[in-house]
């Protein structure tokens, strides 16, 4: 089904008495969905507002990222949270959409410093499940009337509801980027050298360690700005290695994982206390390893069929499996009582159990 | 405004009720003698005051769970409270309810540098927060005018806001983890010291719930390291549309400035007479913050000139000391203060289009006109986030209910151009009645949903944020 409005979305959903599959661009999704018939939502696009001068942006659910993207290029602004890629990682096809983008709460390395995807949403329309069409937060950006629906909705992969429009408050695209390689080789050292120019007054937008090649730190701004905060963070972790100036293409490498790419096996990610990810490395007999968010998201490319979580055993933080079927769940077991109430919440935005059944639930 | 009828069965059981209380506290945790309730009979909306049945102040997670667990099963409301300085009525009490105050729950539990976090106890001020880490070279951003008072509980009940929102974001994008009991006292821990929560974005609806959906006891904060330096530049423009073009043009100029605030000329004046803070003598004028090394100061400043100067400015002042930049700051932080001079006043807190400004500004001159009532405009310009000052008598009979009046047609403007109707500073009671001017029945219905799972009693704070009639039915129930 490919609704050409949310009107008709929300009627097909109204009179629904079996599941669908929520399907955006279906490049990021992960999981295993029951059976059910796919919903598209390429029906609905477009940019519905876009103030530059206001620095926000409401556009229709179906609309492809690469849209909303080039849209916001031409103004000189963008999504503050680089979202990923994830087309190489999981072997799938197909054009991402702004609502998956949201339905995932998908971040790329810039989440360490501008937010994650539901920082940036300042308001959303959705269809629930008994097909009522819903609206929450606005087109402004500061907003606290009422609950905030769309942080709930934000990473809810399409168990609560229809994401039909979302609104994003944007940032000015920098003028220049520049990117620092530091020669660490070990897990530990690394992580507390993304920890010394995180904790530096130099407004660091990307910090991440590729095994093998070593640490990578990226500062944005006006080019003088960026020339001098390259310097002193130069001098900063110079006692960790040594510091190189490197081409910024390695950042889309790290948001899309283009190491674990066309390579066999599990891919699952962490996310952690960035001291605790090099312990929890060490336990996980991973074939290959890419840290982000400054040690605080961790992806392993593991054998597949492994059970990480009874691998790792229990820590501060959890553990999803983004690639791979059978055996454990994808989604992370939650806690008795957080179960309770996330089912609880399923039960009144999805009473006839219709959205995605099943998928975050740990079964 | 209206508040529901006590309970009658509530209120002849107020002796069974304080004596389980009295079971699973400590005596000095426990307030019943109405002399000493008075303490907390409102909040800093003191328009509306209303006695407690009793006032509990626990110090413990657990003390605050068995408080709920007792309260849950005698029926009774609690009333949750930071430390009371909420401008909505956050914390208003009513006669059938307990008020669960936090604010002996003060200490650091546990600072991080490296995981860059900070656990606290609720009922620690915000300021402290930023106390607590600042000797490492750390802060807290969010940052409510109130936050020398104001307590992290009531920050995370309302989604505080502050004037450094616009580069660090609000209490929401600064909040990792909590800890929180529910209605029925159960402790639940909702994130922690990293950075995506896993599951439902639970998290997410918690923060800015107005304390109904759980009592939380202790969060984790992100803490941020300090910049290098921060410098202010005021400028004097010659009119409110001129001022509000050129927020829009330093905005589109690629710069994002820690804040920018805005003062028209009724604040500018009404300041000036209080505070000699020495502002120029304009109709509108804005303080703009950079931050950075004084080379990325100057830069920015340059920038921040130059998209000005087409806009005339009759007046241009980069800070060249602390001492000058405490003196540009000096008159917006005292503009509330300057305000009281001048009567009492209410406070908006409404949120519009940035491109909306002008005309909303033209329109508030003219309802102003027409109330016959001063108002007066200081807000977060780069967000849209407004605080109009109605100032009124509060002596003169009928003089509130006139203000109250302007004040919801204000509001409902900020709706019209595609704002809301609170920014930062939450709903409560003030608010309450004016939900559906911004929400469909269906769209509060969907929050409602949210409360019956987190409190299918309907026993937390009941009475605020939604009209009454729209949860009439729950609260029966």
């Amino acid at each position: 089904m490919r609704p050409g409005s949310e009107a008709e979305l929300a009627e097909l959903v109204r009179v629904a008495n079996a599941p669908f599959v929520l399907r955006g661009g279906g490049t990021r999704g992960i999981g295993a969905v029951g059976p059910g018939e796919v919903m598209e939502t390429g029906g609905l696009a477009g940019i519905t507002l876009y103030e530059p001068g206001a620095l926000t942006l409401v556009v229709q659910a179906g609309t492809p990222l690469a849209q909303v993207e080039a849209a916001l290029a031409a103004e000189g602004q963008r999504l503050p949270f680089e979202p990923p890629d994830m087309r190489g990682l999981l072997g799938r096809a197909g054009e991402s959409t702004i609502g998956g983008v949201v339905a995932a709460n998908a971040s790329g390395p810039r989440r360490v410093q501008a937010g994650a995807c539901r920082d940036s949403m300042i308001g959303l329309r959705f269809v629930d499940g008994t097909g009522t069409v819903i609206r929450n937060g606005g087109r402004v950006m500061k907003n606290v009337t009422g609950y905030d629906l769309v942080k709930l909705l934000a990473g809810s992969h399409g168990t609560l509801g229809v994401i039909t429009e979302v609104a994003f408050k944007l940032l000015p695209a920098p003028e220049v980027a520049g990117t620092l390689c530091v020669d660490v080789q070990k897990d530990a050292q690394a992580v507390e050298a993304m920890a010394a120019a995180l904790g530096s007054p130099f407004d660091v937008t990307g910090a991440a360690f590729w095994p093998g090649r070593g640490v990578f730190l990226r500062v944005e701004g006006f080019e003088t700005s960026v020339r001098y905060r390259l310097g002193e963070l130069t001098k900063a972790l110079a006692r960790f290695g040594a510091v190189d100036e490197v081409d910024g293409a390695v950042w889309q490498a790290v948001r899309d994982v283009a190491p674990f790419h066309g390579r066999e096996g599990d891919v699952w990610r962490l996310a952690v206390t960035p001291s605790e990810a090099p312990g929890l490395v060490a336990r996980a007999g991973a074939d290959a390893v890419m840290y982000d968010w400054g040690g605080g998201l961790v992806w392993l490319l593991v054998a597949a069929g492994v059970d990480l979580r009874a691998r790792l055993g229990l820590f501060a933080g959890h553990a999803t499996r983004v690639r791979g079927a059978g055996g454990v769940p994808a989604f992370p077991p939650e806690p008795a009582a957080l179960a309770a109430l996330s089912a609880g919440l399923r039960a009144k935005f999805d009473p006839k159990g219709v959205f995605n059944p099943g998928l975050m639930r740990a079964v | 405004m209206e508040m529901p009828v006590p309970d009658p069965v509530i209120l002849a059981k107020r002796a069974r009720i304080v004596a389980r209380l009295a079971e699973v506290l400590p005596a000095d945790a426990l307030i019943t003698d109405p002399t000493e309730t008075r303490a907390y009979e409102c909040d800093a909306l003191t328009a509306y005051r209303c006695l407690p049945m009793a006032v509990v102040l626990p110090r413990t997670t657990e003390e605050v769970a068995a408080v709920m667990r007792a309260c849950h099963e005698e029926g009774v409301k609690v009333i949750p409270r930071g430390a009371g300085t909420s401008l909505a009525g956050g914390s208003l009490p009513t006669p059938d309810a307990v008020v669960l105050g936090v604010a002996r729950m003060n200490a650091v539990i546990e600072t991080d540098y490296p995981n860059r976090f900070i656990r606290v106890q609720s009922g620690r001020t915000n300021l402290s927060v930023t106390g607590a880490v600042e000797a490492e070279g750390f802060f807290y951003a969010p940052d409510p005018s109130s936050q020398l008072a104001c307590a992290i509980a009531g920050n995370i009940g309302m989604n505080s806001g502050g004037a450094h929102c616009l580069k660090y974001g609000v209490t929401t994008n600064n909040l990792l983890g909590v800890t929180m009991v529910t209605m029925a006292g159960e402790v639940v821990q909702v994130g922690g010291p990293y950075m995506d929560a896993g599951g439902l974005d639970l998290l997410g609806v918690i923060c800015g719930s107005e304390g109904q959906l759980g009592v939380v006891t202790e969060a984790w904060l992100r803490i941020l390291p300090k910049p290098e330096g921060a410098r202010p530049v005021l400028m004097g423009f010659g009119s409110n549309e001129v001022a509000g073009a050129c927020v829009s043009d330093i905005i589109k100029g690629g710069l994002l400035p820690v804040a920018i605030e805005f003062m028209d000329r009724p604040c500018i004046e009404a300041t000036e007479a209080f505070a000699k803070a020495g502002y120029p003598d304009c109709e509108a004028l804005l303080i703009v913050e950079v931050e950075g090394s004084p080379a990325e100061i100057d830069e920015q400043l340059g920038r921040i000139k130059a998209i000005a100067a087409p806009h005339n400015p009759v007046a241009y002042r980069e800070a060249a000391s602390e001492d000058e930049a405490k003196r540009i700051w000096l008159g917006r932080k005292s503009a509330f203060g300057a305000m009281g001079q001048m009567g009492d006043y209410i406070c908006l807190d409404g949120t519009i289009p940035v491109s909306e400004l002008s005309f909303v500004l033209r329109r508030i001159a003219e309802l102003s006109d027409g109330y016959g009532l001063r108002v007066a405009n200081v807000f977060h310009a780069g967000d849209g986030n407004m605080h109009p000052l109605i100032i009124f008598n509060a002596n003169k009979p009928g003089d509130l209910d006139l203000a109250e009046a302007l004040g919801a047609d204000i509001l409902k403007l900020c709706v019209e151009v595609g704002g809301c109707l609170t920014g930062e500073h939450g709903v409560g009671v003030e608010k309450r009645d004016l939900m559906d001017v911004q929400f469909t029945r269906d769209d509060m219905e969907a929050q409602l949903r949210v409360k019956d799972v987190f409190d299918p009693g309907w026993l937390l704070n009941p009475a605020k944020v939604f009209p009454l009639y729209v949860t009439a039915s729950r609260r029966a129930a």
